[in-house]
């Protein structure tokens, strides 16, 4: 009887002291293949062979030319957006408004370049970039104000803004800065030489990926060398902590609201000066959305979130081209989702250590 | 001695990721006794009735309850084997009645809950062990004398004869104790055995009849309380000479640092937490707060450092008027501050030692202004504040939650003393920690007084607060009971104040 309980097999949950790296990434690794293989069970029910599938994605994704280059532009978007929706969630700000966002900066930035055509390039883009900032960042303190004064929860009224500002995107396009030449697509005007990105190697990728990894350096710079980043970096941790040393907690919430809405103007800015050259009604097909997901993945960390950007960016190119075997785009999103459910799901094995051993018999 | 040996527990070890805390313990409790536990914060004592109340298991050893060897699988199982836990933060609903909160954690229920028999079963505990308590009344309508009493039923009521009480008086009056000391002795006559987790001496020696000392999670040894004296205790806990006596040397006092004029304020819930406070904190002084905790102590530490408005009344500090103030010109204005909540709010556990000595200083003092924060210097800082006040932590990288309660609080206090600040506002200081670390924490709060700062003092210990302050204030409903001078009042005197009577009333009683 003795050794009859002596051997039972018991599951032990224990917390990890601490983690490490390797844990962390072999577990995400783990977790991505586990998303891709519950994905593959859908692509097999339609009669689909998951493999070929994705392989197909993985090549031109990543190994074409085109592809690559593909990749990388649409990278680009969800790197800006990132880093703005990384900075806020450091502090517990729900922004999810990115998407409104990148709207509003690619409006402003529509508005300079059409008002003002014959800048010389010098001074448009610049000029471009900072109104989508500001624009941005403004979107965003539409929700800051609110929250950071009487506490008015930032992730509805975030979401709320993003439908706003398309819908006023819209409306532009349809209206008062439609085309008079175009055929009443809901386009504006092309914009004019000086309103554009330089592009780089020869490809399509333009000058905003220069801008998107300027962008992560100064963010990890300012996180984690100056007394700004450290005050970012108390609040996140603990509010009542940060009151206490006396910080400006409220001054606080609205710059880093600012910043992150204004990161994802100038991912907005980005898509019409280097993609679309004018500004048209879906400037954005969700990148606002999918950055939430690259933030997250990339442990609000300024470089990891621009791997996954990229490798995200590739997700959607990859996706495109199974279309050519009948398979929806929305196959990605399908990816994506499974993707972050099962690095979420898999959160618990990296804080606890679970072990099914069988009790020692000696004793 | 004849007495039915209930729990023995047999070379119990149990290893925690870099820590041994339990290393061949043995412990054995009789029928009818009141058993201490004594030792040291880490010396074990938690973990070893963590294993007892099924909520650990146990390395390797053996646990034999009534002569009978048992696996304790979880809380449950232990109950079943008739022990049951009392918690030092309690586990109770509070919108609940107090017979709701009894039925939750019993067995007998069926799908329909009889209250009539649960009722009928307060009034017999609290008959046979003197647990007052209204089996009707909500929990939060109850203090926290009554809300133990509650879980002491609760445990009853599971059919419990082995209860376990972890630092049962850390939150009670000292006329609560002796209450809750009387029910003690009463459950001990009928039979039931109680072990008392403490670190505190006097009470050991007043309540128990038995101890075993740990230290460093080795039994030392298990003593009749009439073979030791306190100063034994003492020694097996630590392994070494100490005084516990704590030396107040007289200090000249110099002018007012702090000075509270009729200050009001409201609490959490809207209600008035501090009402007409008037205090002074001269240079040099201790002054101790004393009283049962809620009654506006965090309110008055939170008004004097700009954490909550006061809504009439002046606070001076220097003879400047800061009420209302920022917290941050207050913290220019050199009041430093230990907050109750170390962990959360004087702290930040997943941040490391650097980060957590900053926390103030990031923008002043030597760190200077600029932009970048000066990372080298920073932890240069960190490192003097370690070796300074012998903080005991692997590195300045390490997260403080790492760190025991001793060297956090030792941390926090450190960091609040390093800029050489007019006044301290600390509270409960001392809480949870032993022997040991409550010397070193009061002997840097003495050195402090030395030196010429204004100390305000909040803790719930009338021996320590009497021995350590110059003066003792007694805060009751947001209001100042009494004022006094330690060399002239009495622990009964303040101990009646704590409960609402006037000293007056006191004197003449």
């Amino acid at each position: 009887m003795k050794n009859n309980e002596r051997t039972r097999k018991n599951i032990i949950i224990e917390k990890r002291a601490s983690v490490s790296p390797i844990i962390t990434i072999s577990i995400t690794l783990i977790s991505i293949v586990m998303a891709l293989i519950f994905v593959s069970v859908f692509l097999f029910a339609k009669g689909y062979h998951p493999v070929e599938i994705y392989q197909m994605m993985f090549t031109r994704a990543f190994i074409s030319k085109y592809g690559l280059t593909e990749t990388v532009i649409k990278a680009i978007p969800l790197m800006l957006a990132g880093l703005g929706i990384s900075i806020a969630f450091r502090m517990l700000l729900w922004n999810i408004g990115a998407e409104g966002q990148i709207y509003m900066g690619a409006f402003a930035a529509s508005g300079i370049a059409l008002a003002f055509p014959d800048l010389p390039r010098i001074v448009l883009l610049p000029a471009m970039l900072l109104a989508g900032f500001v624009m941005g960042g403004l979107w965003a303190l539409v929700a800051a104000i609110p929250r950071a004064l009487w506490k008015v929860n930032e992730t509805i009224t975030t979401l709320m803004l993003n439908y706003i500002a398309i819908l006023w995107v819209s409306y532009l396009v349809f209206g008062p800065w439609k085309d008079p030449q175009g055929f009443n697509f809901p386009l504006t005007r092309e914009f004019s030489e000086g309103a554009a990105y330089p592009l780089l190697f020869g490809t399509r990728v333009h000058f905003g990926i220069i801008i998107a990894l300027l962008v992560a350096l100064v963010l990890y710079v300012v996180l984690n060398y100056t007394r700004w980043g450290y005050e970012i970096r108390v609040i996140g941790e603990s509010e009542s902590a940060a009151r206490y040393a006396g910080m400006n907690v409220m001054r606080n919430i609205l710059l880093v609201m600012f910043l992150s809405g204004g990161l994802a103007g100038m991912a907005g800015m980005g898509e019409v000066a280097g993609v679309a050259h004018r500004l048209q009604a879906g400037v954005s097909p969700g990148y606002g959305y999918t950055a939430i997901i690259v933030a997250w993945l990339g442990k609000l960390n300024p470089w990891v979130i621009v791997l996954i950007a990229f490798l995200f960016g590739g997700l959607t190119v990859g996706a495109s081209a199974v279309q050519s075997v009948g398979l929806p785009a929305a196959t990605s999103v399908m990816i994506q989702g499974a993707i972050l459910f099962f690095v979420l799901g898999a959160d618990i094995f990296m804080r606890y250590r679970i072990s099914f051993n069988r009790k020692r018999e000696e004793g | 001695m004849g007495k039915d040996v209930l729990i023995d527990m047999r070379h119990i070890t149990k290893r925690f990721p870099g820590v041994v805390a339990n290393d061949q313990v043995t412990f054995k409790v009789q029928a009818g006794e009141v058993h201490a536990l004594l030792g040291e914060n880490g010396a074990g004592k938690s973990t070893l009735m963590s294993i007892l109340s099924g909520l650990y298991r146990p390395d390797e050893g053996e646990i034999v309850i009534r002569g009978k060897r048992v696996t304790l699988k979880s809380p449950r199982s232990a109950i079943d084997h008739g022990i049951g836990m009392i918690h030092q933060h309690f586990k109770l609903i509070t919108p609940f009645t107090v017979a709701e909160n009894i039925a939750l954690g019993s067995l007998d229920q069926s799908f329909k809950l009889d209250m009539k028999k649960i009722e009928q079963k307060v009034a017999e505990f609290s008959q046979k062990f003197g647990l007052h308590v209204d089996p009707q009344a909500k929990i939060w309508q109850l203090s926290i004398g009554e809300q133990q009493r509650v879980e002491i039923i609760k445990v009853l009521y599971q059919g419990a004869d082995i209860l376990i009480l972890d630092e049962p008086t850390a939150v009670l009056t000292p006329q609560e104790v002796e209450e809750l000391f009387v029910t003690v002795r009463k459950m001990a006559k009928e039979g039931k055995a109680v072990v008392i987790i403490t670190h505190k001496l006097h009470e050991v020696m007043n309540i128990s009849d038995r101890i075993t000392i740990l230290r460093k999670g080795k039994t030392i040894r298990t003593v009749a309380k009439g073979e030791v004296d306190t100063q034994e205790l003492t020694q097996m806990m630590l392994n070494r000479e100490v005084k516990t006596e704590i030396h107040r040397k007289p200090v000249p006092k110099g002018k007012a640092v702090l000075t509270l004029d009729k200050v009001s304020a409201l609490g959490d819930k809207g209600l008035k937490a501090l009402d007409d406070v008037s205090l002074t904190v001269r240079e040099g002084e201790i002054l101790g707060i004393a009283g049962v905790a809620g009654n506006g102590q965090r309110e008055l530490t939170e008004v004097i450092t700009g954490l909550r408005m006061a809504t009439s009344g002046k606070v001076l500090i220097d003879d400047q008027d800061m009420t209302n103030q920022s917290p941050r010109m207050i913290i220019d204005a050199g009041v430093s501050h230990v907050p109750e909540d170390r962990m959360g709010m004087g702290l930040i556990p997943n941040m490391d030692v650097t980060n957590n000595i900053i926390l103030k200083d990031y923008r002043r003092g030597s760190l200077g202004k600029g932009l970048l924060l000066p990372l080298n210097k920073a932890r240069e800082m960190a490192e003097n504040i370690v070796r300074n006040f012998d903080v005991k932590t692997p590195s300045v990288d390490t997260p403080v939650r790492l760190l025991s309660g001793g060297n956090l609080q030792k941390l926090l206090l450190a960091r609040e003393i390093a800029e050489n600040p007019r006044l301290i506002v600390t509270s409960y200081p001392i809480r949870g920690l032993d022997v040991g670390a409550t010397e070193s924490i009061y002997n840097l709060l003495l050195h402090q007084r030395e030196q010429g700062r204004a100390i305000l003092l909040i803790a719930e210990d009338l021996d320590t607060i009497m021995k350590i302050s110059d003066r003792v204030a007694v805060l009751f409903k947001g209001k100042v009971m009494g004022l006094e001078d330690t060399d002239q009042a009495t622990i009964d005197d303040v101990g009646a104040m704590m409960l609402g009577e006037s000293p007056l009333e006191g004197r003449e009683a």
